[in-house]
């Protein structure tokens, strides 16, 4: 935990930014070394995501998980909590989502309205147990939410083929009343897929703000971040607040699942593996500081690159997952902050230095 | 009905194995004090490794050796990020999942022409039966018909109980793992030791890849592994730590994937969906951890990074 709260206070600006200029550059290493041209590849990465109206309505749609999921992590985050189980309460929110849209029967926009909340729901009671656990039998939530991960997976293929249809590999189709296609919107991007979903990830960004920043619940899930005891101490109910911290969280996780349900897919299918939009969420957070502000930053570069990543593939050759490669690279240099590891090693040397003058002179 | 249960047994043996080896790696990595989240990704790599080491030299032997050098050299990112600059261990094990799976499907790609998957290895490695073993009814033809990673596996066991258990490195190794600035006063590296433990992890993990993608399939793709590298971690947990308790975690694990895979043959499916049987390794594991299946006690100083001199 107290690791944790470290990873609250260290990232500045100019630390991601050094960061992603690095990523980008152990891409760059990675193309050079298989034979393909970095600059070519970059620029059709970054062209592509941009170039056309309707690219950038492709781009906002890839950046809309991103930023719920970075959103959930970053909230557990606070609280000194690691919520590796985005993935699997995101899975759940697709689930619930999918069974109130094509279960239920209600008039457009209320149907669409209850199955986003069931989406919500659902994230939050899939990270309700391993808060719980953590909180009353001190658990370390990376294992339960690891575990809980694969629960989730097979129990949406188990209900995908047993309950909600009959055998088939994937539902029917959500219906128009529960989309949350909005024509207006895709044709403002050339009939692009962006959906309505970007817009509730934007709310949920400003509720994390004012959660964490403006009201003494959110005081109390970050005191408890920075130090547990002695938020006991002070009177505060360390287990309530984990608890509370991780259904947030999981709100957050299931809200990207329905929006990613409704907006873009519109079924859910039996899965093989996870999506990655859960794990993504952590190199989101982790670059944006942990702060709402930054994670729609870089959930913003992140969906640029993926967006772009896919398209060079096509125009440049490269293969996509050197992108995959530019994510870790960014996430091993933010987490081992190598700015300040740089900078402490300067002072440690002046130091070293001044004491050394100090012995040879005899003072 | 004996046919399927030599079959069901058949088959635990073999998704054990790379169950078994993984396990033993992270057991390694934690009993230093190092989290390895990293197995997942190590074992991709030592999947891939093995496969175009074997590919193009047609020895599956050096595609083990090469998948193990793999590994280990996989795992040094995670040690320097998490020892030397005291990084999060849990954040760079993540890291070092995004960039095995990341490395391993770009190589494929720039290897094989834009495919997401390698050619078929025609000399995999193949079963080793045990001459006179192998004629015992029943389990004979279940485990001394398995491939030489099986034997390997076990044996690793063993030599990982003898190292870990009666041997002064064993005994620096896990003393690391409970209380480093003791540890460190009686004269121990700290930092040598977890770095040792990380390398042996990737070795293993990357052996236990190989054998999934030489032994048990015969080629690389995005889905070899697919969470086998999380089962080993809870393999770990369930197996609390010790050698025999992997040993034994990695049986059942295996058990449960057989059922799983085989169990139509004995009727189980019609009752229990085949969904639902694989769950049970990882709601198993929650139980352990919650103490509704014995306590799973992890190495007192695991996941805490060290500093010297600091308290």
């Amino acid at each position: 935990m107290q690791v944790l709260s470290k990873i609250n206070k260290q990232s500045s600006f100019f630390a991601s930014l050094i960061s992603v200029i690095m990523g980008l550059l152990v891409g760059g290493v990675m193309m050079i070394l298989a034979g393909y041209n970095p600059i070519q590849a970059y620029i059709a990465l970054f062209q592509s995501a941009f170039l056309q109206p309707f690219d950038i309505g492709e781009t906002i749609r890839s950046i809309t998980p991103l930023i719920l999921t970075g959103l959930a992590v970053g909230l557990a985050f606070r609280t000194g909590l690691f919520n590796i189980g985005v993935e699997g309460q995101f899975i759940i929110g697709q689930l619930a989502a999918v069974i109130v849209a094509i279960k239920l029967d209600l008039p457009p926009v209320l149907h669409a309205i209850v199955a986003v909340i069931a989406g919500a729901l659902g994230g939050a009671l899939w990270a309700f147990l391993p808060g719980y656990l953590k909180a009353k039998r001190g658990v370390h939530e990376v294992i339960t939410t690891i575990m809980m991960n694969f629960i989730a997976l097979y129990l949406s293929n188990l209900a995908v083929t047993e309950w909600l249809t009959e055998g088939a590999d994937k539902t029917k189709n959500v219906p128009e009343s529960a989309s949350l296609h909005w024509s207006f919107l895709s044709q403002m991007f050339d009939g692009s897929s962006v959906h309505f979903g970007i817009f509730i990830a934007i709310v949920a960004a400003i509720f994390m703000y004012y959660l964490l920043w403006k009201t003494t619940t959110g005081y109390q899930l970050r005191a408890v971040g920075f130090n547990p005891h002695a938020s006991e101490y002070a009177g505060m109910n360390v287990s309530r607040n984990i608890v509370l911290s991780m259904m947030i969280s999981g709100i957050f996780a299931g809200l990207a699942g329905a929006s990613e349900l409704l907006g873009t897919s519109g079924y859910q299918s039996i899965q093989a593996s996870y999506t990655g939009i859960g794990f993504d969420g952590i190199a989101v957070s982790l670059l944006g500081g942990n702060t709402p502000f930054g994670i729609v930053l870089s959930a913003s570069l992140f969906g640029i690159l993926t967006y772009g990543g896919s398209n060079m593939e096509f125009v440049a050759g490269v293969p996509r997952e050197v992108i995959r490669v530019v994510f870790a690279a960014i996430i091993f240099f933010v987490a081992a902050n190598i700015v300040r590891w740089a900078s402490q090693r300067r002072k440690k040397k002046k130091v070293k230095e001044s004491n050394e003058k100090a012995v040879k002179s005899g003072d | 009905m004996i046919e399927s249960l030599t079959d069901i047994l058949a088959t635990t043996v073999l998704y054990m194995t790379p169950l078994l080896l993984a396990a033993m790696g992270g057991l390694f990595s934690e009993r230093s004090g190092v989290v390895n989240i990293g197995l997942e990704g190590l074992m991709t790599i030592g999947a891939f490794t093995a496969v175009v080491t074997t590919l193009e030299t047609h020895n599956p032997w050096l595609g083990l050796v090469t998948a193990m050098l793999a590994g280990m050299l996989f795992s040094i990112p995670h040690a320097i990020a998490s020892i030397t600059f005291k990084a999060d261990q849990v954040v760079s094990g993540v890291a070092l999942n995004f960039l095995a799976l990341g490395v391993a499907v770009y190589l494929v790609k720039s290897l094989y022409k834009g495919s997401g998957q390698t050619p078929d290895v025609q000399d995999v490695l193949q079963a080793m039966p045990i001459p006179g073993l192998e004629n015992i009814p029943v389990i004979g033809p279940a485990l001394f018909r398995a491939f030489p990673t099986t034997y390997l596996a076990l044996i690793i066991v063993f030599i990982g109980y003898v190292v870990l258990y009666r041997t002064p490195f064993g005994m620096r190794l896990r003393a690391v793992g409970e209380h480093p600035q003791a540890a460190e006063t009686m004269g121990v590296n700290v930092y040598r030791m977890r770095y040792t433990g990380v390398l042996i992890s990737g070795a293993l993990a990357g052996l236990g890849g190989a054998s999934l993608s030489i032994a048990i399939g015969s080629q690389f793709s995005e889905s070899t592994i697919a969470g086998q590298g999380f089962i080993a971690l809870a393999t770990l947990i369930f197996g609390k730590w010790h050698p025999f308790g992997v040993l034994g975690a990695s049986t059942f694990f295996g058990f449960a994937v057989a059922l799983a895979l085989k169990g139509q043959l004995i009727g189980l499916t019609t009752y229990v969906p085949s969904e639902a049987l694989n769950m049970l390794p990882y709601i198993l594991t929650i139980l352990a951890l919650a103490g509704f299946v014995g306590r799973a006690e992890a190495p007192a100083a695991i996941g805490k990074t060290y500093e010297t001199g600091g308290r």
